[in-house]
């Protein structure tokens, strides 16, 4: 699935690393939060594959803002967050 | 307030603990050390035998307490060594052997 900028997505609220040894690069406090995409940045291998030398999966990359008040309930209202995230974390919301 | 999530040790950002101090945004000058350590993950990446992810993979596996012991370049360098054993390329022996000559 690719996503347009502008579109409203939900960073996946899932949690690899209780399952076994991983490399996330999505950062906990995203997991479950509603955001914007602000465009695609390319596409790249996977970097949770290429952490264990497994052939990588090409991945999307995206800037995604996120409202920083909710989520650290800390800053001004209109302040945001600008993150890296693959698209393999997103789902539409 | 920190959420209460099974998040990893190494994924630290808005942790609370770690908001008590002031974040220290002075350059720090790079010790021989630092340098060897980067000159070797250069080697050892464009030589293909680890990548940089494998190396973030390492540090984040270093227990939490080790974790916030080392420097930055002394965790880069766990990591390395920890990667090479796995993969075969030097022994617990050689390292050891290695070590003993420093």
């Amino acid at each position: 699935m690719m996503f347009a900028a502008g579109a409203t997505v939900r960073v996946k609220d899932d949690w690899p690393e209780t399952r076994g040894p991983v490399h996330i690069r999505t950062p906990h406090y995203l997991r479950g939060l509603q955001g914007t995409v602000v465009r695609q940045l390319g596409t790249y291998p996977n970097p949770e594959d290429l952490a264990f030398a497994r052939p990588p999966a090409q991945r999307a990359l995206y800037h995604v803002t996120f409202d920083q008040p909710a989520v650290w309930e800390e800053g001004s209202a209109g302040d945001q967050l600008l993150v890296e995230i693959y698209e393999h974390w997103l789902e539409p919301a | 307030m920190d959420k209460d999530v099974p998040r990893a040790h190494h994924d630290l950002g808005g942790v609370s603990k770690f908001m008590c101090e002031p974040v220290d945004v002075e350059p720090h000058a790079l010790t021989d050390f630092d340098k060897e350590v980067d000159a070797l993950r250069q080697v050892l990446g464009m030589k293909r035998v680890m990548t940089v992810d494998e190396l973030r993979r390492g540090i984040e596996a270093i227990p939490e307490a080790d974790y916030h012991r080392l420097s930055y370049y002394r965790r880069w360098m766990r990591s390395i060594a920890d990667n090479l054993l796995v993969k075969g390329v030097i022994t617990e022996a050689e390292l050891r052997a290695a070590l003993e000559r420093i």
